[in-house]
């Protein structure tokens, strides 16, 4: 039972929650970009939240059914067609064999999530399917390779599937195209001048084309921390760093684990995912909080996310 | 030690303990002993650790612990490492040897490194063997361990453009770093031989060949072992 792949569109991924506890041997984490779309899409899928989705990249997938099961997509917004049938996105849909599932381009946002019933069934490689192309781990057959067409995607059966929709007040937007991001100062922030410091937080960034899963170039003013050489040290999500050229890059879940270039901090997770819906050209702008903030931040949203799961509306079969 | 640790805040869940402005065998000993006690110190609060040169990343869960609690258990385990540092350098170091067959065919920046240490290749070969190296860090790909350092008189400067395919294997020198490529990789440093022992194997317990504190020794080996023992040309 399984979901085959047609067509790979421009790049699609399994991911799971992510690779942990592998960091010291040089194994990075992986794991969806925007994590609030991922856990939504496993959540109108009844599943639990880290269960392996494909990430879209900007769209092109079509897959072809043979288990009866459901469906949802959530994240940026693509097309979605069952059978050639428009549908909505951010609502789980039943699913036979013989459909065909389709996610057109993006429109806005640059990263659509499709969880099927009680995830995608790959075999975990350091205890996770997070595919990382750049390491040669995760994926369907554990190699790091994308999807492509003829995968057969193993998922369970589900004879009855229950199915969900997201209220319409807790879908995001992405079509705006920006991002307010909150950043944890830390690591080399004493070599970042408050003159820097204030020029940084002050100034609009515009998302160059370099942007990937590893990291988010950026283009604004040039910041230039007082700091001629360091030894190369453990980067964390998020993390904020200025090479020579005094640009910012902010490392994403496929980061390499180590790096050299001074850091001001890291971009606080809940915010991660509006990064990375940005296309080239978003505008991003950053904001300064303490750890203790970050902390109570996630304790909120935790409460709230913990209590949103009561939020999904039943749709009557 | 010759300066003072410091923690500093790297993220809403890490914290980054400074050991040491410069890397040193001391340092990585004490490093990767503090490490271990972080491992037990922590439990589950701990997600993950990252050694390096002269610090040591320590990612927490923060929905089970904060970071006064992490810092606190971080000066306990400092302090409970220096102090039986002599006892644990015995017993978590391992002597590693790598076998390597030296040769332009595997190696094709032999040449040159020889000719800008204005030195013969034999006797490039038998300076690399004769260092005994510290795992200083692991990282910009899995399994990719920095070994220091070089005898100054065959230290490299990176190649001006990095090559598209490195093979897997790879022995390799970047100013006074060596490192074992664990993958095909692409990759600036400058190839010397070829090693036939699998840095980094998903599929084997543990996966790699070496560990961050470990030392390591090359020991050139022929064409016909380097075969033997599965190297591929």
């Amino acid at each position: 039972m399984s979901l085959q792949v047609i067509k790979p569109g421009i790049l699609s991924l399994l991911q799971d929650g992510g690779r942990f506890g592998h960091q010291g041997m040089g194994i990075t984490t992986g794991g969806p970009v925007d994590s609030n779309a991922f856990y939504w899409a496993n959540l109108l899928c009844e599943n639990s939240r880290n269960s392996a989705c494909i990430e879209v990249t900007t769209g092109g997938l079509r897959l072809a059914s043979t288990v009866k099961t459901c469906l949802a997509v959530t994240g940026a917004s693509v097309s979605l067609r069952i059978n050639s049938k428009a549908v909505e996105l951010w609502q789980s849909h039943s699913i036979n064999p013989g459909d065909c599932i389709e996610l057109g381009f993006a429109s806005s946002g640059s990263r659509a999530y499709l969880a099927v019933a009680g995830g995608f069934l790959a075999e975990p490689v350091f205890d996770s399917v997070a595919t990382v192309i750049r390491e040669n781990l995760g994926g369907l057959s554990g190699d790091g390779s994308p999807l492509k067409t003829g995968d057969l995607l193993p998922c369970k059966s589900v004879e009855e599937p229950q199915l969900w929709r997201l209220p319409e007040s807790l879908i995001t937007d992405y079509s705006q195209n920006s991002a307010h991001l909150r950043v944890i100062l830390g690591c080399q922030q004493e070599a970042f001048s408050e003159a820097q410091k204030q020029l940084f937080f002050s100034s609009e960034y515009r998302v160059s084309q370099y942007c990937d899963r590893m990291g988010y170039r950026l283009q604004g003013a040039s910041i230039t921390p007082a700091i001629e050489s360091m030894l190369s040290e453990g980067i964390c999500l998020g993390a904020v760093q200025f090479p020579a050229d005094g640009q910012p890059i902010v490392l994403l879940n496929d980061r390499q684990t180590m790096g050299g270039y001074p850091k001001i901090g890291s971009v606080l997770s809940l915010d991660i995912g509006k990064l990375a819906q940005l296309t080239a050209g978003g505008a991003v702008h950053f904001k300064p909080i303490s750890i203790d903030q970050a902390q109570t931040l996630l304790a909120e949203h935790k409460t709230q996310f913990d209590a949103r799961s009561d939020a999904l509306i039943k749709i009557d079969n | 030690m010759s300066t003072e640790k410091t923690i500093a805040i790297a993220g809403e869940n890490a914290l980054i303990v400074y050991f040491s402005d410069k890397p040193g065998a001391a340092v990585s000993t004490e490093i990767a002993n503090t490490a271990k006690k972080l491992q037990t110190y922590l439990g589950a609060t701990l997600i993950d650790l990252v050694p390096s040169y002269a610090s040591l990343l320590v990612i927490f869960d923060p929905f089970k612990t904060d970071h006064h609690s992490v810092n606190r258990a971080i000066c306990t385990a400092i302090n409970a490492s220096t102090k039986s540092a002599p006892a644990a350098r015995t017993t978590s170091q391992s002597l590693v040897t790598l076998p390597v067959y030296y040769s332009s065919e595997s190696g094709p920046d032999l040449h040159s490194v020889a000719d800008n240490a204005e030195l013969s290749v034999e006797e490039v070969v038998s300076l690399h063997q004769q260092g005994e190296y510290q795992v200083y860090a692991i990282g910009f790909a899995p399994g990719f361990a920095y070994l220091g350092e070089v005898d100054p008189r065959i230290a490299t400067a990176r190649l001006a453009t990095p090559r598209q395919h490195v093979p897997r294997g790879s022995v390799a020198i970047a100013d006074r770093q060596t490192a074992v490529y664990p993958s095909d990789s692409p990759g600036g440093w400058n190839l010397i031989g070829r090693c036939p022992t699998l840095m980094f194997n998903p599929q084997a317990t543990p996966s790699m060949a070496v560990a961050v504190g470990d030392r390591v020794r090359f020991e050139a080996i022929d064409r016909a072992t380097f075969i033997a023992m599965g190297g591929v040309l």
